[in-house]
């Protein structure tokens, strides 16, 4: 039978098991959305602005293994995208973008809502298709949704001009799907694990450093038999938290910029480095030659090998997915005969607790004024460190990553690499939908919050009861804190004049809004919220106005090179 | 140091677009890039000229083998190669200067293959720098335009590029 290129479109979607699609309607993709409504098994939700639609596509793809799946228009639907895009693509998330375009015969005319899609969206896609033919829309699907999984995760996009969604073809869904010039190596050369496994071993100072890969690759439980076997210390990259169990004794926290002393020193003076799935960037070990100078082997495990020696040279380069690895690194470390080197361990530890001494998460609580950590440990406290937490950009971020506890991988849904601000609320729509009845807090700033609050309105369409904790220092915190340190105090734009009521705002919306001022009065409003299942809560925290993120490594200094709470 | 890197990438729309916008994106050098079909229709071959420290050309190629329109990657410096680049030159060809150029053109067997009661067109093939030596030997002032491949390269003997 033939089939319209809209109703194919939608077809491979059901192929492809997708459960929500995300988007906005508008001209390009009329035909697409009248097959939307023609099916019951693909649902939609209907965003306020195309850059929530990928924010929560990502968010649903964040908290679980799946694609996370956007529509929207041409033209301006796309540009509004390309944030969202941009954001998945520096964190590698599986994602296919579907675009309208205007009709192939418009092409290049500057027709109206027309861009050169492929083109804006090309340096922040793993790939993009441009559909001319409407015999290609399914393969073109089929690509779209194994290259967006497969090997490193990425958003990819589709791109369908109107008159190809309506002509008619036979339709077929490709069973299977071969890329010729697209082979990700899966798993590692084996002599390349036999050298990890024995560096790992004969290791005075061993440390192991894991990111967002780990959480990608679901290998969390492999990562944690590892170390436990190595009996190691663990760090976790802002992108790899819940990677492994915040609550063991050999996760040492953090690293990177705002990371623990502990975490930083380790990774600074240890002997030998296992990185997985992470990729030494700016913000993790901070200034290259300052990282350098201290002679350690690295071992590096990534999918990309692009990855590997990129900013830092390594000794033994593994190019596998990181479940498969390191499944092989263990099973090579039990099949030897020879142990870590207990003595030396012993010793290692010994200066990872000095470091650990310096208790460097410490803060001066208050009972005037509401200190943000307090607030994060308290909704620790309360969810049993097993909510779902996004996360905006900026303070808030830092605290939640710190404070927050994350014993298990995909809980904690933030914008790493790309570090967009109006990410969080989108992001728990698409975690809350993928999670019905599980708690979802966005925690936010009053900042953050305003570049997507108009989201409000589809949490409300589709009652998502998320929980929005708002630390509201009425300034831009975190550049804030940069002109406090850098800038001679001059606090240039970054104070937040004429913020709205957001009790108000909440309620205006049709949720709940609570005001917050005092400290004793946090954790009775956390709970209230929680309490209230079925309802998105505005939790106005009116928190401390200079409080800062400690440690800090400033920008383009060394690890070792930490700035403490009590040096100031 | 220089590189000449040889590619097949897939014959589609957009498929250059991302190798020169992965260039300009990541401060990679071109000095020349080239590109047109092989015997296999659905497929191109590109040679880029380029340059950088080891780990730089080492990111270039892993960068280049991650676009997924590029089907293989291999840089020819790294081995034993063959580089040939085609230049059209006109100049002005008038009195002494006449038969002069062709001359000169014959020493670097170049040939003329279009004349003009006032202008010679000079094709040349060979290394960039044989060009450019023939550049130096002639009279500047003549050059009226010059056309260059950039350079093109291939492997010796065993040496293969293929899918």
């Amino acid at each position: 039978m033939e089939l319209t290129g809209a109703e194919i479109t939608i077809r491979c979607l059901q192929e492809e098991g997708v459960e929500y699609v995300f988007g906005y309607p508008g001209g390009a993709v009329l035909f697409i959305y009248d097959e939307l409504f023609k099916q019951e098994q693909v649902k939609h939700v209907l965003v306020r602005h195309e850059q929530a639609a990928v924010h929560a596509a990502d968010g649903y793809a964040r908290s679980t293994d799946k694609v996370g799946v956007a529509l929207v228009t041409s033209g301006p639907g796309v540009t509004n995208a390309v944030t969202g895009i941009a954001t998945a693509y520096m964190d590698s998330i599986p994602l296919v973008v579907i675009s309208g375009q205007v009709p192939t015969s418009y092409i290049g005319e500057d027709a109206f809502q027309e861009v050169d899609t492929v083109g804006i969206t090309r340096p922040c896609v793993k790939h993009n298709f441009l559909v001319k033919d409407v015999r290609d829309i399914a393969s073109t699907m089929k690509k779209a949704f194994y290259l967006a999984k497969s090997g490193r995760p990425g958003p990819v996009l589709v791109d369908i001009p109107k008159d190809v969604s309506q002509q008619k073809t036979e339709y077929s869904y490709p069973a299977t799907v071969n890329i010729r010039s697209y082979t990700p190596q899966t798993h590692g050369d084996i002599g390349q694990i036999k050298r990890a496994a024995q560096l790992l071993l004969e290791a005075k100072r061993p440390m192991v450093y894991a990111g967002g890969g780990v959480v990608l690759s679901d290998a969390s439980k492999q990562l944690t038999e590892l170390v436990r076997l190595l009996g190691v210390p663990c760090t976790n990259t802002l992108m790899g938290l819940g990677g492994y169990p915040a609550d063991d004794r050999q996760f040492v926290g953090m690293l990177g910029m705002h990371g623990t002393y502990e975490a930083n020193l380790g990774m600074q003076n240890c002997d030998v480095l296992l990185a997985v799935g992470a990729r030494f960037d700016d913000r993790v070990i901070g200034n290259v030659g300052h990282f350098n100078s201290v002679p350690r082997k690295i071992i590096h495990i990534d999918i990309d090998p692009a990855s590997i020696s990129k900013r830092v040279k390594v000794d033994v380069p593994i190019v596998g997915d990181v479940a498969h690895v390191l499944a092989d690194l263990l099973s090579v470390l039990n099949s030897s005969k020879q142990k870590p080197d207990a003595a030396a361990l012993k010793d290692w530890w010994k200066q990872i607790d000095e470091w650990r001494a310096a208790n460097s998460l410490a803060y001066k609580n208050s009972s005037e004024v509401i200190k943000p950590q307090y607030v994060i440990e308290q909704l620790h406290k309360l969810t049993h460190g097993d909510a779902f937490v996004t996360s905006d950009v900026g303070q808030h971020q830092m605290w939640a990553a710190q404070y927050y506890g994350f014993n298990h991988p995909r809980r904690w849904i933030n914008s790493g690499g790309l570090g967009t601000m109006g990410f969080g609320l989108p992001a728990a729509m698409g975690v809350q939908l993928a999670h019905p009845g599980a708690p979802v807090a966005c925690v936010t700033g009053e900042g953050s919050i305003q570049m997507n609050i108009q989201e409000l309105s589809t949490c409300k369409q589709y009652q998502l009861p998320i929980k929005i904790i708002a630390l509201n220092n009425r300034y831009l915190g975190m550049v804030r804190q940069w002109q406090e340190f850098f800038h001679g105090n001059r606090y240039s734009h970054s104070y937040m004049d004429a913020l709205p009521d957001f009790v108000k705002l909440a309620e205006a919306y049709g949720h709940v809004g609570i005001l917050v001022e005092k400290p004793s009065d946090v954790e009775g409003a956390l709970k209230e919220a929680f309490a209230r299942k079925d309802e998105l809560v505005f939790l106005d925290f009116r928190t401390d106005m200079t409080e800062n993120v400690y440690p800090m490594v400033p920008g383009g200094k060394g690890l070792s090179e930490v700035i403490l709470a009590e040096d100031l | 140091m220089r590189h000449i890197i040889s590619l097949l990438m897939e014959n589609e729309a957009g498929a250059l677009s991302r190798v020169a916008g992965l260039f300009s994106a990541r401060g990679y050098n071109i000095e020349s890039l080239n590109v047109a079909p092989t015997e296999d229709p659905t497929m191109s071959r590109m040679t880029i000229v380029t340059s950088g420290s080891d780990e730089v050309i080492e990111q270039i190629n892993k960068q280049l083998n991650k676009l997924v329109d590029v089907v293989s990657v291999m840089d020819l410096s790294d081995g034993d190669h063959i580089e040939r680049e085609l230049m059209l030159v006109k100049v002005h060809a008038t009195g002494e200067a006449r038969e002069e150029l062709k001359r000169i053109a014959d020493i670097f067997r170049g040939r003329i293959i279009d004349v003009s009661d006032k202008t010679y067109t000079i094709e040349l093939t060979g290394s960039g720098s044989k060009l450019d030596s023939f550049l130096q030997a002639i009279d500047h002032s003549l050059i009226l335009e010059t056309v260059r491949t950039g350079a093109s390269g291939i492997g010796r003997g065993d040496r293969i590029l293929k899918l």
